[in-house]
């Protein structure tokens, strides 16, 4: 009894964004929310928040709709970064940690205990304008959670950083998640996804073609996938029987088979034929599931 | 009402702390300064160049008393015996600036030529021209042999009184004074749009433009946002002003002018001051909003200026029928016009300055200009919070439609 959003629609004019969206989050999860560019995303956060109102259904938090009076308990980072970028960063910090209803004495232990965890603490009194993208990304993901909300959302939050930072961002939403925080985050990036969250939803064109716990989904799938790598030829696999999809890859074929029988079979059908050095079986990716349930690649 | 609060503090910190508003706010200054010290500062580089004047006197009676008459202290008369031709070669060399020649005509009344190199200076000769005119009535006088009752008597003025019959009418005196109020009000309101009206359509602009917007309003209302841009604006202004005001003060104060010698309006009645503040809030807020608005649209800053163009031409209007106005207030397009909320708060003001307006007259005036507000509001706040979701190309009309459209369901 979380974050519910039942048979959500918005439409603008002519055009549909979201279209009759049910998801629920339960408290303390994180939840993944996936989809391309003018997938409906930022407008499903936007509604969350309350910036845009649903055309139809209706969006709850704890039972009830999100408004001004709980924005102490919302923490955003809009996928549009902003920040004021004539401001320092602290007095920026300082203001947007207000405006969510926090104490001047409250915020300034805490905005240094954020930059020293993200290793800015010099930056403290520069101008944002002055700081690298990635360091603004920080500050501008610091004032996302600066307040300790409750509910967290965010928007591409890993987009346009290094992988050191990408590193960096997703321990601390890791620490957010295991101190209660629900957190719902969007990434066009599959493996963000697949990494963090326990519930996802893949929004193609703002309807929910995929949605779930991750783990339900991954068992109710059914195949599995055999990756080989070799020197081949690999061409004849293509039609073993059992072997649903046959996919070249850089070091050799990655295949969507069946049952595990079936690999046995491959196994014995190879075995001194060919050269290979990898022969394993994995657990089908999101990106299989979601090609499996759209029929066509993700973008 | 905490966070409105917030926003008010930060609007005017942050504006009051910004470089670009330090200096201009010095600079102005200086210009205060400046202006109000003129007098001494023209003195300053002119103080050496006294005008030396040679004079010849012909009539040998003349220079006496024209040196008398002659009370400008940049002009020193010398009198000289050379003959006229030498005396026009030191003029050329630059022992003098000029040359006067004195004579009498054949009435025995004074005549002269003035020579200098150039007769670019207009000063010179027109003060020795007074002088010596003056001097001519004296001596016609004296030919006439009028007594100096009489010549009082010639110069006195033509006692002319205006009444007005109309019962509540104006007398002369509260015209005058609240002539000077209503221009004083009229200018003040004219500048204080135009000053701080792009300022606030800039700073909402900004915001947008650095997308902060989106962060601000998940956390603020849009309206409370509003207002509290529009108040903060108000105070910044408020602070300038009073900034300009005390140093204007100081520097009359210190050059020795008369600071009040303009602002005798003790024969106003109380009211028009509360119209003056009511109209006044009311006309600030009133575009305030509007230039909120506009500011809420535009995507980047430098669209501004063109989106808040059509508003300040309005303000402007407004201002050339008000000073149109202070002439024939009672005519009817005035009298029209000062029922249009955009022109009320400078012409409905500017009527009950000058002549008597019915009270209903008055209420309605004021009436559709908060009706006016209401409705700015009400659309305002509905348009900034679907308008800072917005970003593209601009087209204001059809950006107010997308924006409202954004805040239904």
């Amino acid at each position: 009894m979380s974050l519910e959003i039942i048979e959500v629609t918005k439409r603008f004019g002519q055009a549909t964004a979201v279209d009759h969206l049910t998801l629920t989050v339960p408290e303390g999860e994180m939840f993944g929310l996936l989809g391309a560019n003018g997938a409906g995303k930022t407008t499903t956060f936007r509604m969350i928040l309350g910036l845009l109102l649903p055309t139809e259904g209706v969006i709850r938090w704890q039972g009830e709709p999100i408004d001004y009076s709980k924005s102490h308990l919302i923490g955003y980072l809009p996928e549009e970064r902003g920040l004021y970028p004539k401001l320092k960063v602290q007095e920026q910090l300082l203001y947007l940690g207000r405006l969510r209803g926090m104490k001047k004495m409250d915020i300034l232990p805490e905005i240094n205990r954020w930059l020293e965890r993200f290793h800015i603490r010099d930056y403290a009194n520069k101008r944002v304008e002055e700081l690298s993208k990635g360091n603004q990304q920080k500050i501008q993901f610091i004032a996302a959670v600066l307040h300790r909300p409750k509910l967290l959302i965010l928007d591409e939050p890993f987009s346009g950083l290094d992988p050191v930072n990408v590193e960096l961002l997703k321990e601390a939403v890791l620490d957010l998640k295991r101190n209660g925080t629900t957190i719902v985050f969007s990434s066009h990036r599959m493996e963000h996804v697949e990494e963090l969250c326990e519930h996802v939803c893949i929004l193609r064109r703002g309807r929910a073609v995929v949605a779930g716990a991750l783990r339900e989904l991954k068992r109710s799938f059914g195949k599995q996938i055999l990756v080989i790598q070799g020197d081949g030829p690999f061409e004849e696999l293509a039609r073993f029987p059992g072997v649903l999809q046959w996919k070249r890859t850089a070091e050799g074929v990655r295949l969507q088979i069946a049952n595990e029988e079936t690999a046995q079979a491959i196994l014995g059908h190879i075995a001194g034929k060919v050269a290979v050095r990898l022969f394993a079986l994995e657990e089908p990716s999101l990106n299989d599931i979601f090609i499996e349930k759209v029929g066509a690649a993700y973008e | 009402m905490n966070k409105f609060f917030l926003v008010v503090g930060h609007t005017y910190g942050t504006k009051l702390r910004a470089k670009a508003f330090l200096v201009t706010t010095a600079i102005t200054c200086l210009l205060i300064i400046g202006v109000a010290n003129i007098q001494p500062i023209i003195e300053f580089f002119t103080g050496d160049e006294k005008t030396h004047v040679a004079v010849i006197d012909r009539t040998g009676s003349l220079y006496g008393p024209l040196e008398k008459q002659v009370s400008h202290d940049q002009i020193a008369l010398t009198k000289i015996t050379d003959m006229e031709n030498e005396a026009k070669e030191a003029v050329k060399e630059g022992k003098w600036d000029g040359l006067l020649v004195l004579s009498m005509d054949a009435e025995g009344l004074p005549e002269a030529v003035y020579y200098a190199n150039t007769i670019v200076d207009n000063q010179t000769p027109e003060e020795l021209e007074r002088a010596l005119s003056q001097l001519k009535t004296a001596l016609s006088a004296a030919k006439l042999g009028l007594t100096d009752e009489q010549m009082a008597e010639l110069y006195k003025p033509v006692p002319f009184q205006k009444v007005a019959l109309e019962k509540n009418a104006k007398t002369e005196e509260e015209l005058n004074q609240a002539r000077a109020l209503v221009y004083v009000l009229l200018f003040a309101m004219y500048m204080f749009v135009l000053m701080y009206g792009g300022m606030i359509a800039t700073e909402v602009a900004t915001e947008k433009s650095s997308r902060v917007m989106e962060i601000l309003v998940s956390s603020v209302s849009p309206v409370q946002q509003l207002f509290g841009k529009i108040i903060g604006v108000a105070l910044v202004s408020l602070t300038q002003f009073f900034v300009f005001f005390a140093v204007a003060f100081a520097a009359l104060k210190t050059s020795g002018q008369e600071v009040w010698r303009f602002l005798g309006f003790d024969h106003l009645p109380a009211s028009i001051f509360v119209y003056a503040l009511v109209f006044f809030l009311l006309g600030y807020l009133l575009y305030a909003v509007l230039f909120a608005v506009l500011g809420s649209l535009v995507s980047r800053v430098e669209d501004v200026q063109p989106a808040i163009t059509p508003v300040m031409m309005l303000v402007v209007a407004a201002f050339m029928i008000a000073m149109f106005g202070l002439n024939a207030p009672e005519s009817a397009f005035v009298t029209g016009a000062s029922f249009v909320p955009f022109f009320a708060p400078m012409l409905m003001f500017l009527r009950i300055g000058l002549v008597s307006v019915p009270g209903w007259e008055v209420a309605l005036s004021l009436a559709l200009l908060a009706a006016t507000i209401a409705l700015l509001i009400y659309f305002g706040a509905k348009v900034y919070r679907g308008g800072v979701l917005m970003y593209g190309r601009m087209n204001i009309f059809k950006d107010m439609k997308r924006a409202i459209q954004l805040t239904k369901k």
